[in-house]
C-alpha cells in the first residue's frame, strides 16, 4: 500500500479491516509496468510452486524410496524372529527383540502419557479454557512440545538413570511420555474444541453429571479426532532415538521380565531406534543392511498407520 | 449461530452452557469434583513436567555455570582432556546448519503454501498436503541414514568437484575453509537434510495461516485484475505476515533441536568455527548425543548439561515468539488459529 | 445410526493392536535365548522367578575389543546360558559408565593409572591384545600396498601434509599410483582408547612431528569424528580419498584396504595376528602391578607391529551384588582359557596364560562383597 495514501481503515470488533486493505490505486493500469510483465512475473512465481511442490514430494519419495530398495533386500522371517546378531563373521540374525522391545517401551510410555494428555486436555477445553492458569498451562505445553527430545533424554538420564545405577526400559518410556504429554494434551483440546457447545448443553440439561457429558457425549462425539491424536503420538515417539540413548541403552537379547538385569525395570532393553543407529553406523554390510530394514519397518509403521488413521477418521473432513 | 454461546464465562469455573441442572439432595455426587481435581491436576502436570525440566537443568548445570563462567559462550573449543569446556563452535555449528536450513526451506515452503492454497484443486491440495506432512513423520533417523549413505558420497564425490569448478568455489563462506574433509560430511550436508525435516512444518503452518486470509478480499484483488501472484504477495502475505513469522520460529525451534541426523552428518569438529558451509563442524545436540555418555570429569557432564540448558533456553524462546507471533494472525483476521 | 460402521473400524483397530500385542508377549515369553549362529540354547522362559545366579552381565566401553566380546558372548551363551550384553560406546564411556556403578563392567583400551585406580576404587586387568591399524579409501591401491612412515602419518593428522601425491608419501612408495587431490581425515568423535593408543604411538615415534599429545580425546587439528571404530570405518568406507585408524577386526572383516608401517626396527610390517604377538611379547607384565597399565606402542622386534594396544577390563572393587560380580568374573575367566580361538579367528592376540593367572591371583581377590573376594 502506498504510504503516502494511508487512509482510515474502518475496522469491525476483533480489528479486521471491513474493506479492502489494497488501495485501487495500486492496481491503476501501471505506467511502468506493462500488463504482460506482471504476468510473466506471475507465470515464473507459479512456476516456482510447481516445481517446490515438485521438489518435496520427489524428496519425500526418494527417502521412502530408498529406504524400500535397500531394506526390502533384508526383510525376511529370520528378521522377524531371530534376536539382533552379536557376531560379526556370520550374516544371521535379525531385529525381532528391538522390534518387540519398541512396542513395549512405547506402549508404556503410552500408558503414562496418553490418559494423563487427555485428562490434561479435558481440563483445558472444559474447565480451564480462557482463565489464566489454563492460558499459562496451554502456552507451556506448546512451548515444550518444541523441546528438543535429546534435552528430554538428558531430563530422564538426571532423574531416573543415574540415582538407581541403572538403565532401564522404564527410563526411555519416561522419556517418551514426556514428549508425548503435551502433544496429547493439546490434541485433546483441539478436538473437544470442535464439538459444538449443545452436546454438553444437553447433556447436562438432562441431568447428567458434568463428568458422564464429558466423558460420555462429548468424547464419543469426538472419539475419531482423539483415536486420531493418540495415534499419531504414539507413532511419533516410537521412532525416537535421542531421549533412549542415554536411559535405555539397547540389548541383544529378549526382555525378560520385569525386573532383574534383563528386564523391563532392571535394565537395558533392546530397541529398535538405537539398534537401527548403531549397525548403520557400523562398517558390516550385513548390519548395515538388517539397518535398512528396520528402517523399513519404522517407516511403514509410521507412514502406514498416519495414512490409516486418516482414512477411517476424517474421511469427509478438511 | 442459532444458540447463544457464552464464549467468555464469568469465572474460569463457571461451566460451559447452561447452569448445571442437577436435582439437589438424595445422590452423593462425588464423580464431578473428582473429574474436575484429577483434570486440574493433569493440566497441572503439564506445567509441572516443564518447570521440573527447566529445574533439574538448572540445578546440574550449576556448577558449571558458576565454574566455567562465560567461557563456555566465548571459548572456541570443546576439548575436555585439555578441561577446556568452550561451546562456541558447537553454536556456530548449530545457527550456520541452521541458517542453510532455513534458506532452503522458507521459501520452499512458501511457494508450496501458495500452490495448496491457490493455484490447485482443493482435492489435489490435500494429498500433496499429506504427502509433504509424511515428510513430518519420518523419524530423524532415518534422515540420517539416506544422508550417510546417499547424500554424503554424493555431495563428496560429484557435487563439490563441480562447485569448486564454478566461479562460486571461490566466494567467501563456500571456499573451503582450514578444516575442509571433501564437504561430504558437512554443515552443508547437515543443514539440507535439515531443510526437508523443517519443512513440513512450515509448509503447514504458512498454509493454514494462507486460508485464514478472508476470500472477499482476495477477490477483490482477483476483480480488479491483479494476477494470482500479486494477490498473494500484495494481500495474503500481509495478512498473513505475522503467521508465517511464526512458522518460521517453529521450524526455527526444530531445527535448532534436531539429533540424530545432523550427528550423523556434521562431521563432529569440535575445536573450530566452520570458515566455509562445507567445513565440517558440530551442533549442541549432536555435542551431547556424541559426548555424553563418556564425561567422567563432573564438570565435562555439567558444561554439557548447560549446553543443553542454552539449547532448551532458546527453544523456548522461539518457541514463545512463533506464539506470539501467530495470535496477531488471528487478532488480524478474526479468526482462530 | 451410522455411528455403526465407525464403530465396526473401531473394533477392527483395537483387534489388531491387540494382536500385535499378544504376539509381541508371547514372542517374548516364549523364546530364550538364542543365540545367533543358531545354537539352540536352554530356553529360559521370560516369566519365571530370576534364578540365585546372575544370568545376565551388562559391560560397556572399548570398541576395539567389541567384537571379540561380542562373539565371546554370543558362545558363552550357548555354553552357559549366560548373557553378556555389550555396549559398544568407547573406552571414555566404559570408564564413565563403570565410575558410575550402570555397568557390572567396563572395557577400556585406555588404561587408568594406579591412582585413578584408587580414587574410583576400580580394579583393571588386561583381557586381549590387539593391533590399531590404518584403512584408506583409495582407488587402485591394494590392501597392503601403503606404506606409511611414523613421520608422515604424523604429518597426515597434523594437517601438514594434504595431498596423497606429496612427495614425501611418493618417496616411500615407489610404483603405488598416488591421485593429486586431498587427504581427508577421519578420527573418532567420542572418548576413545583407540586414539589413545595411536596418539600415544604418535608422540613416541614421531615426536617432533606430532604436536597434538596423547589421550582419549584430543584436539584434533584437522579430521572429521566417527562414532566408535564402526563410525571410522563407515565414514572410511563413505569418502572416498579418506584415511582412518580403527582396530584390526574392523578393516579385516570388512576387507578395507589397510597400510604398511614402518617399526622401531626400521623394518615395514603388515598388520596380522604375528605381529601383534610379536610387540605384545615384549610387555613385562609383572611389573605392571597392581594396576597393570601397560604400553604397548613401538615396540622392538623385527616383526612387531608398531601399534599395538591391550584391552582393559575395569571392575568395582566393591561389588554390590556378589552374584553378578562372580558371573562377570566367571565369563572373564572363560574368555581366558576358552576363548583363545575365537580370538585368533578375529586376529586378535589372547593374553598369555601365565599374564591372566597373574591377573586372577593379584587383582581378582581385590574384587569383593564386604571383604569377600567373589571368584573363585
Amino acid at each position: 500500500m502506498n504510504s503516502h495514501r494511508r487512509q482510515a481503515i474502518e475496522r469491525g470488533a476483533g480489528g479486521a479491516p471491513l474493506c479492502a486493505v489494497a488501495d485501487v490505486r495500486d492496481f491503476a493500469p501501471p505506467r511502468r509496468r506493462s500488463i504482460a510483465r506482471r504476468k510473466a512475473t506471475d507465470l515464473v512465481v507459479k512456476g516456482f510452486s510447481w516445481i517446490g511442490a515438485s521438489v518435496g514430494i520427489a524428496v519425500m519419495a526418494f527417502i521412502v524410496w530408498e529406504v524400500v530398495v535397500r531394506g526390502a533386500a533384508a526383510l525376511n522371517v529370520a528378521f522377524f524372529t531371530q534376536p539382533t546378531p552379536m557376531d560379526v563373521t556370520t550374516n544371521a540374525g535379525g531385529f525381532a527383540n528391538a522390534i518387540l522391545g519398541t512396542i513395549v517401551i512405547t506402549g508404556v510410555a503410552a500408558l503414562i502419557a496418553i490418559p494423563m494428555g487427555f485428562m490434561g486436555g479435558v481440563y483445558l477445553a472444559e474447565f480451564g479454557r480462557n482463565g489464566r492458569i489454563a492460558t499459562g498451562v496451554r502456552m507451556i505445553a506448546n512451548v515444550v512440545m518444541g523441546v528438543p527430545s535429546i534435552i528430554v533424554g538428558v531430563f530422564a538420564f538426571a532423574t531416573i538413570v543415574k540415582p538407581v545405577h541403572h538403565y532401564s526400559g522404564f527410563a526411555g518410556s519416561v522419556a517418551l511420555a514426556f514428549i508425548m504429554l503435551p502433544v496429547m494434551a493439546r490434541t485433546t483440546e483441539d478436538i473437544l474444541n470442535l464439538v459444538p457447545n449443545e452436546l454438553r448443553e444437553s447433556g447436562l440439561a438432562m441431568g447428567a453429571p458434568r463428568w458422564k457429558v464429558t466423558l460420555g457425549v462429548v468424547c464419543k462425539a469426538a472419539r475419531g479426532g482423539l483415536i486420531t491424536g493418540a495415534s499419531l503420538a504414539i507413532v511419533r515417539v516410537a521412532g525416537e532415538t535421542a531421549p533412549l540413548l542415554f536411559t535405555v541403552l539397547s540389548s541383544p537379547y529378549w526382555m525378560t521380565g520385569l525386573f532383574g538385569p534383563g528386564g523391563f525395570f532392571g535394565g537395558p532393553v533392546a530397541n529398535l531406534t538405537k539398534t537401527i543407529y548403531d549397525f548403520s553406523s557400523s562398517p558390516y554390510p550385513h548390519w548395515q543392511e538388517l539397518a535398512w530394514a528396520g528402517a523399513l519397518v519404522i517407516i511403514i509403521a509410521v507412514l502406514g498407520m498416519n495414512i490409516l488413521v486418516r482414512l477411517i477418521f476424517q474421511r469427509g473432513k478438511k | 449461530m442459532s444458540t447463544v454461546e457464552f464464549d467468555a464465562p464469568t469465572s474460569p469455573s463457571a461451566p460451559r452452557g447452561a447452569a448445571q441442572a442437577a436435582p439437589r439432595g438424595h445422590r452423593l455426587r462425588l464423580g464431578d469434583p473428582i473429574f474436575r481435581v484429577v483434570a486440574t491436576a493433569c493440566g497441572l502436570a503439564l506445567a509441572a513436567a516443564m518447570f521440573g525440566l527447566a529445574g533439574v537443568l538448572i540445578y546440574n548445570s550449576w556448577p558449571a555455570i558458576s565454574g566455567l563462567g562465560t567461557s563456555v559462550l566465548t571459548t572456541v573449543a570443546w576439548s575436555p582432556v585439555d578441561h577446556q569446556y568452550g561451546a562456541l563452535a558447537a553454536l556456530a555449528g548449530t545457527f550456520l546448519s541452521t541458517l542453510v536450513a532455513m534458506v532452503i526451506a522458507v521459501p520452499l515452503a512458501l511457494v508450496i503454501a501458495l500452490l495448496l492454497v491457490e493455484l490447485v484443486h482443493p482435492a489435489v491440495a490435500h494429498v500433496v498436503g499429506t504427502a509433504i506432512e509424511m515428510l513430518a513423520a519420518i523419524p530423524s533417523i532415518i534422515f540420517g541414514m539416506v544422508g550417510i549413505f546417499v547424500i554424503v558420497p554424493f555431495i563428496q564425490d560429484k557435487f563439490m568437484p563441480w562447485l569448486m569448478g564454478t566461479p562460486l568455489g571461490n566466494l567467501p563462506g563456500i571456499k573451503p575453509g582450514e578444516q575442509f574433509q571433501g564437504g561430504g560430511v558437512s554443515i552443508f550436508t547437515a543443514g539440507v537434510v535439515l531443510a526437508f525435516m523443517v519443512l513440513p512444518y512450515i509448509t503447514a503452518v504458512s498454509r493454514d495461516v494462507l486460508r485464514m486470509v478472508p476470500q472477499v478480499t482476495k477477490e477483490a484483488g482477483y476483480g480488479m485484475g491483479s494476477t494470482t501472484w500479486e494477490v498473494m504477495h500484495k494481500i495474503s502475505l500481509r495478512y498473513a505476515n505475522s503467521g508465517i513469522v511464526g512458522a518460521v520460529f517453529i521450524g526455527l525451534g526444530r531445527a535448532l533441536g534436531e539429533t540424530m541426523a545432523v550427528a550423523f552428518l556434521i562431521g563432529s569438529v569440535y575445536t573450530s568455527i566452520p570458515h566455509s558451509l562445507f567445513d565440517p563442524g558440530t551442533s549442541i545436540a549432536s555435542l551431547i548425543a556424541n559426548t555424553f555418555s563418556e564425561a567422567t570429569d563432573k564438570i565435562q557432564v555439567s558444561a554439557l548439561i548447560e549446553l543443553g540448558l542454552i539449547l532448551f533456553l532458546i527453544t523456548v524462546v522461539f518457541q514463545i515468539l512463533a506464539q506470539v507471533w501467530l495470535r496477531r494472525v488471528q487478532r488480524a483476521t478474526g479468526g482462530r488459529a | 445410526m451410522k455411528t455403526t460402521s465407525r464403530s465396526w473400524r473401531l473394533l477392527l483397530l483395537a483387534t489388531a493392536v491387540l494382536a500385535i500385542a499378544a504376539l509381541g508377549v508371547a514372542g517374548c515369553g516364549g523364546s530364550g535365548t538364542t543365540d545367533a549362529g543358531g545354537v539352540p540354547a536352554p530356553a529360559i522362559s521370560g516369566f519365571t522367578p530370576q534364578p540365585m545366579a546372575a544370568d545376565t552381565i551388562l559391560g560397556a566401553g572399548a570398541s576395539f575389543p567389541a567384537p571379540l566380546y561380542m562373539k565371546w558372548g554370543s558362545d558363552y551363551n550357548g555354553v552357559s546360558g549366560v548373557k553378556l550384553n555389550y555396549q559398544s560406546i568407547g573406552s571414555g564411556g566404559g570408564i564413565a559408565a563403570i565410575e558410575a556403578k550402570t555397568v557390572d563392567f567396563g572395557a577400556s583400551d585406555a588404561p587408568l593409572e594406579q591412582a585413578e585406580l584408587e580414587a574410583n576404587g576400580l580394579a583393571q586387568f588386561p583381557m586381549v591384545v590387539g593391533g590399531v591399524v590404518l584403512v584408506v579409501n583409495l582407488d587402485g591401491v591394494a590392501d597392503g600396498q601403503l606404506k606409511l612412515t611414523s613421520d608422515l602419518l604424523a604429518g597426515i593428522y597434523m594437517g601438514t601434509i594434504t595431498t596423497w601425491n606429496d612427495p614425501a608419501i611418493a618417496k616411500v612408495n615407489p610404483g603405488v599410483t598416488l591421485p593429486a587431490t586431498k587427504i581427508y581425515v577421519v578420527h573418532r568423535s567420542d572418548g576413545s582408547g583407540t586414539t589413545w593408543i595411536l596418539t600415544h604411538y604418535l608422540t613416541d615415534a614421531a615426536g617432533s612431528v606430532w604436536t597434538a599429545g596423547a589421550d582419549k580425546e584430543i584436539a584434533w587439528p584437522v579430521g572429521v569424528g566417527g562414532k566408535g571404530n564402526e563410525g571410522v570405518a563407515a565414514s572410511v568406507q563413505q569418502l572416498s580419498g579418506s584415511i582412518g585408524y580403527v582396530e584390526y577386526a574392523y578393516a579385516k572383516q570388512t576387507g578395507m584396504t589397510t597400510a604398511q608401517l614402518q617399526n622401531k626396527d626400521g623394518q615395514w610390517v603388515k598388520p596380522s595376528i604375528a605381529s601383534f604377538s610379536s610387540a605384545a611379547s615384549n610387555a613385562d607384565w609383572k611389573a605392571s602391578l597392581p594396576s597393570m597399565y601397560m604400553v604397548l606402542v613401538n615396540q622392538p622386534g623385527a616383526d612387531s607391529w608398531p601399534i599395538t594396544g591391550a584391552s582393559f577390563i575395569l571392575m568395582q572393587k566393591d561389588q554390590a551384588d556378589a552374584a553378578r560380580g562372580k558371573a562377570a568374573l566367571e565369563f572373564f575367566n572363560w574368555g581366558y582359557t576358552n576363548g583363545a580361538d575365537a580370538a585368533t579367528a578375529l586376529d586378535y592376540v589372547p593374553i598369555p596364560a601365565d599374564v591372566y593367572k597373574l591377573a586372577q591371583d593379584q587383582v581378582w581377590p581385590t574384587i569383593t562383597v564386604s571383604g569377600t573376594p567373589v571368584w573363585p
